[in-house]
C-alpha cells in the first residue's frame, strides 16, 4: 500500500503517449456460463483494448470454472486497467498478470500438414525430429504433425516447413501457468 | 420453505419479497404471463408507460430520490430495445435498476421468430451484468442476485430476459440466502484500507490549500455518507465542490460550499481545484467535463481518491492515495482518524486559502445580465427556487439536457441529497419528464419539477399522459429558447455561429397541448408576470406544462471549453466566444 503513497509527482506530467507498449499474457479466471467469452471480448472491443491470442477452456468441471489467457498488447497504465475492468466483470474470479507477477511458462500446440514426396519427405521428417514434432498422420503423399511450445519455436518450424509443401496450419492459442508452488 | 408456482408467479413473489412496491412497464405478447401473475395481486403496483424508455427514466428517477432500486418489465424484441437508452443512462450514473425483459419462447430463440432480439446480447454492454433464464429452476436464484449486483457495490442496471415458456413453467420458488447465490466471484470492497485512510487523514492535516471534490458516490452511499461529508468538512474546514451527479450531498446554504465545478462550474470551485495542494475526490470518477485538459488538471496537488469502483481509480488521473471503499464507511472513517489525531479544524493554517477563495467568489461567475423585457433563464430558474421554498413541501428537481440542465445546477440550491435527478454521465434529452414521473410516484406529497429545454421535453413528451393517468402532479418548467441552446452555443463556440439544425421549429402551443393530454398548460412571457405564473403553476394540484419563453440566446457561463485548463475559464462578461478555442479543442466534444 506504501508505495502508492510515494509522490507520483502530480496528473500534470503523466500522459499516455509516454509510455511504451509491453505485451503481457493474462490468466482470468472466470464462471464457465453462456455469454462469458461474449462479456469478456466485449469489454476488449468496447474499451479498444487489443488482443493477441486468446485460449479458453473449462480447467475445473467440478466448480464450472474455465480459465481463460489471453494475450494483450498496451501502455503499462491500460494493463493496470484491463486487469481491474476485467475483474469488474460479476463472473470473473481472478485475474493475474503473468508477465508481471514473475517468471511464468508458455506454452502453444501446433497441429501443422505438410504434403510432398522424394527428398523433401526425408528433409520434412529430419527437420520434424529436431523439433521433436510428432507425427499424429501420415500417407504417402502427406504427414500430420503435432508440435508444441514456445509459440517462437512453432513459428519457426512453420517457416522451415514453408519450402517443404506446407499445406496447412491450426494452433491452440497460449497456455501459461506461473513457475513455483503457487496456484493464482 | 419452497413452493410450487409458475415462472411468472415467481416472478411477482420474489419482487414481493424484495419490498418492490412500484414498477415501470410496458405489456406485450411475451410478457403477458407475467402481467397475468401480477393482475391477480395488489402488492405490487404497476404504472403503465408511453414508451418503454419512459419506464426506464421513470425508475431513475424512482431509485436515485428513494435509494431504492426502481424496477421495469418491458416486452420483447421492441420492448426491450425501447429501454436500451434508459439501461445505458442508469450504467454510466450508477443508477440501481433491475429491468425484466419478456423473451420468445426457449423453443424459437435464434429462429427470427416475431418480436425476438437478442435481448442480453444488445444489453450486454450497457448493463452492470443480464441474464437469459433457461430453466425455471434459476429463476428465483437469478431475481434475487439481480437486485443484489443491481444495488450493492457500484450499483447499476441489471436486465433478466426471461422466454415466455419459462414464464408458464410450474418450478419450486425459494429465497436464496447470499451464500447460495452463484456467483461467488461478486465481492464489492466496502471498507476501505485502515493505512490508506491513515495515510490520507495525514496528508489533509498538512494541506494548506486543500479542497474536496465529491460525487455521485456521495449521493449512492445513503444519506448517511451526506452527513459523514458534512462533519468531515467541518471538522476540517475545508471548502467543498462537487461534480453534477453530486449535488445536495453538501448542502449549497453551507459557508464552506463552493458551487459546482466542471465545464459549467463556479469560477472560484475550479479556480480552487487547479490551485490546490490537496484534493480529496470522494466518489467521482475526474470526468472529462471536470478534469478539462488532463495533462493541466490541478498540476501542483496531491491526489486522494475514495471509489467503490476499483477501475476509477488512476483511469484518467493519477492519484497518490487510492481508497477502495463505500463513500460512507470511508468517510466515517476518516472523521474519526482526524479526532483521533486533532480536535482543531485547520482555521489558521487554510486562512490564506480562503482568502484568495474570496477573492474569486467576487468575481461572481454566476451573475448575468438582467432584462425588464425578456425573460433570462437565469432569472427564471432563481424565481422558481424562491417560490419553491416558501411551498413548505419538500422539493425535487429533475432535468432534461442542455443549457437549461446547467442553469438548474447553477441557480437552484440543494441542502440535502437525492432532492436532484439529472442525466449526467450520457446526456440523455428526455429524461427529465419521466424521470419526475418516478419520483413523485415514490413521493406523492411531494413538489416534483422538471426543469426542461422545449427540444429535449419533446422527446419523453407522451409520459404526461402517464402523469395524467396516475393523478402524478408533476410541474414541467420549461425554459423556451426556441433553440438546441446548447447545441447553438457550440455553434457560437466552434463553427463560426452557423447554426445547422439547431432550431426549434414548428414548436406545438404546449398549452394547448398539456390541454390536450389533460393537465393543465400556462405560458409567461414577461419577467414582471412570471412570479404570478409560478404561483399559479405551483397552486395546481395536477400536472402542469409550463412555458416559459426566454431570451433567444444567452449563453450558458461560466465554461471552461473543452482542451483547456481550469484556468482559462471563460466568464459571463466575454462578448464574443467564437474566437476562444484553436484548432485542437474543435476536435474534442
Ligand atoms: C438524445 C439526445 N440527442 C442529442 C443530444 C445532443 N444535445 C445536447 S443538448 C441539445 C439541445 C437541447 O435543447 P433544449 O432541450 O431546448 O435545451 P437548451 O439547451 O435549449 O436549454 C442537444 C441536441 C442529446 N444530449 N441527447
Ligand atoms: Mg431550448
Amino acid at each position: 500500500m506504501n508505495a502508492h503513497l510515494q509522490p507520483t509527482g502530480s496528473a500534470y506530467f503523466i500522459t499516455s503517449e509516454t509510455q511504451e507498449i509491453e505485451r503481457h499474457t493474462l490468466s482470468v479466471l472466470v464462471d464457465n456460463e453462456p455469454g462469458i467469452l461474449a462479456r469478456v471480448v466485449g469489454l476488449f472491443s468496447a474499451r479498444g483494448y487489443n488482443i493477441e491470442s486468446l485460449t479458453v477452456s473449462e480447467t475445473e468441471h467440478g466448480r464450472r470454472l474455465s480459465r481463460i489467457t489471453v494475450v494483450v498488447t498496451a501502455t503499462p497504465k491500460v494493463l493496470v486497467q484491463i486487469k481491474l475492468q476485467l475483474e469488474r466483470l460479476v463472473p470473473v474470479h481472478k485475474v493475474h498478470d503473468l508477465t508481471a507477477e514473475g517468471a511464468s511458462l508458455e506454452r502453444e500446440l501446433a497441429l501443422i500438414k505438410v504434403a510432398g514426396s522424394g527428398d523433401h519427405r526425408a528433409e520434412t521428417l529430419r527437420l520434424a525430429d529436431a523439433f521433436r514434432a510428432q507425427i499424429v498422420d501420415a500417407t504417402v503423399e502427406s504427414f500430420v504433425f503435432e508440435v508444441t511450445g514456445k509459440p517462437a519455436k512453432i513459428d519457426s518450424f512453420i517457416t522451415l516447413m514453408q519450402p517443404l509443401g506446407l499445406v496447412e496450419v491450426v494452433r491452440t492459442g497460449l497456455a501459461a501457468i506461473s513457475r513455483g508452488p503457487q496456484s493464482m | 420453505m419452497a413452493e410450487k408456482m409458475t415462472g411468472a408467479e415467481m416472478v411477482i413473489q420474489a419482487l414481493t419479497d424484495q419490498g418492490v412496491e412500484h414498477i415501470f412497464g410496458y405489456p406485450g405478447g411475451a410478457a403477458l404471463p407475467i402481467y397475468d401473475a401480477m393482475f391477480q395481486q395488489d402488492f405490487v403496483q404497476h404504472i403503465l408507460v408511453r414508451h418503454e424508455q419512459g419506464a426506464t427514466h421513470m425508475a431513475e428517477g424512482y431509485a436515485r430520490s428513494t435509494g431504492k432500486p426502481g424496477v421495469v418489465l418491458v416486452t420483447s424484441g421492441p420492448g426491450a430495445t425501447n429501454a436500451v437508452t434508459g439501461l445505458t443512462d442508469a450504467l454510466m450514473d450508477s443508477i440501481p435498476l433491475v429491468c425484466i425483459t419478456a423473451q420468445v419462447p426457449t423453443t424459437l430463440i435464434g429462429s427470427d421468430a416475431f418480436q425476438e432480439c437478442d435481448t442480453v446480447g444488445i444489453t450486454r454492454s450497457c448493463t452492470k451484468y443480464n441474464y437469459l433464464v433457461k430453466r425455471v429452476e434459476d429463476l428465483p436464484r437469478i431475481m434475487h442476485e439481480a437486485f443484489l449486483i443491481a444495488t450493492t457495490g457500484r450499483p447499476g442496471p441489471v436486465v433478466i430476459d426471461i422466454p415466455k415458456d419459462v414464464q408458464f413453467a410450474v418450478g419450486e420458488y425459494y429465497k436464496p440466502d447470499s451464500v447460495t447465490l452463484r456467483h461467488q466471484s461478486y465481492r464489492p470492497q466496502v471498507d476501505g484500507d485502515a493505512a490508506a485512510i491513515e495515510a490520507a487523514v495525514d496528508l489533509m492535516l498538512k494541506a494548506e490549500r486543500p479542497i474536496f471534490y465529491t460525487g455521485g458516490g456521495v449521493i449512492n452511499a445513503g444519506t448517511e455518507a451526506s452527513e459523514h461529508l458534512r462533519e468531515l468538512a467541518e471538522l476540517t474546514g475545508f471548502p467543498v465542490t462537487s461534480t453534477l451527479m453530486g449535488l445536495g450531498a453538501f448542502p449549497a446554504s453551507h459557508p464552506q460550499w463552493m458551487g459546482m465545478l466542471g465545464m459549467h462550474g463556479t469560477y472560484e470551485a475550479n479556480l480552487a481545484m487547479h490551485d490546490c495542494d490537496v484534493m480529496i475526490n470522494i466518489g467521482a470518477r475526474f470526468d472529462d467535463r471536470i478534469t478539462g485538459r488532463v495533462d493541466a488538471f490541478s498540476p501542483n496537488s496531491r491526489k486522494i481518491h475514495v471509489d467503490i469502483d476499483p477501475s476509477s481509480i488512476n483511469k484518467v488521473v493519477r492519484v497518490d492515495v487510492p481508497i477502495v471503499g463505500d463513500c460512507g464507511r470511508v468517510l466515517a472513517e476518516m472523521v474519526r482518524v482526524w479526532r483521533s489525531k486533532t480536535n482543531q479544524p485547520r482555521t489558521e493554517a487554510i486562512a490564506p486559502w480562503w482568502a484568495e477563495i474570496a477573492t474569486w467568489r467576487a468575481v461572481n461567475s454566476l451573475g448575468y445580465k438582467n432584462s425588464d423585457t425578456v425573460i433570462k433563464p437565469q432569472y427564471a430558474i432563481e424565481r422558481l427556487y424562491e417560490a419553491t421554498r416558501k411551498q413548505g413541501k419538500d422539493v425535487f428537481i429533475t432535468t432534461e439536457v442542455g443549457q437549461h440542465q446547467m442553469w438548474a445546477a447553477q441557480h437552484f440550491h440543494f441542502d440535502k441529497p437525492n432532492r436532484w435527478m439529472t442525466s449526467g454521465g450520457l446526456g440523455t434529452m428526455g429524461y427529465g419528464l419521466p424521470a419526475a414521473v418516478g419520483v413523485q410516484v415514490a413521493h406523492p406529497d411531494a413538489l416534483v419539477i422538471d426543469i426542461a429545454g422545449e427540444a429535449s421535453v419533446q422527446m419523453t413528451m407522451q409520459e404526461l399522459s402517464t402523469a395524467v393517468q396516475y393523478r402524478l402532479p408533476i410541474k414541467i418548467f420549461i425554459l423556451n429558447n426556441e433553440r438546441m441552446g446548447m447545441v447553438r452555443q457550440w455553434q457560437d463556440l466552434l463553427h463560426g455561429s452557423r447554426y445547422a439544425h439547431s432550431y426549434s421549429e414548428s414548436l406545438p402551443d404546449f398549452v394547448k397541448l398539456a390541454e390536450a393530454y389533460g393537465g393543465k398548460g400556462i405560458r409567461c412571457e414577461n419577467p414582471a408576470e412570471l412570479d404570478a405564473a409560478i404561483a399559479e403553476m405551483l397552486d395546481y394540484d395536477g400536472p402542469v406544462l409550463f412555458d416559459v419563453i426566454v431570451e433567444k440566446d444567452e449563453n450558458c457561463l461560466p465554461m471552461i471549453p473543452s482542451g483547456k485548463p481550469h484556468n482559462e475559464i471563460i466568464l459571463p462578461d466575454t462578448a464574443n466566444i467564437g474566437s476562444i478555442i484553436d484548432e485542437k479543442g474543435r476536435a474534442l466534444v
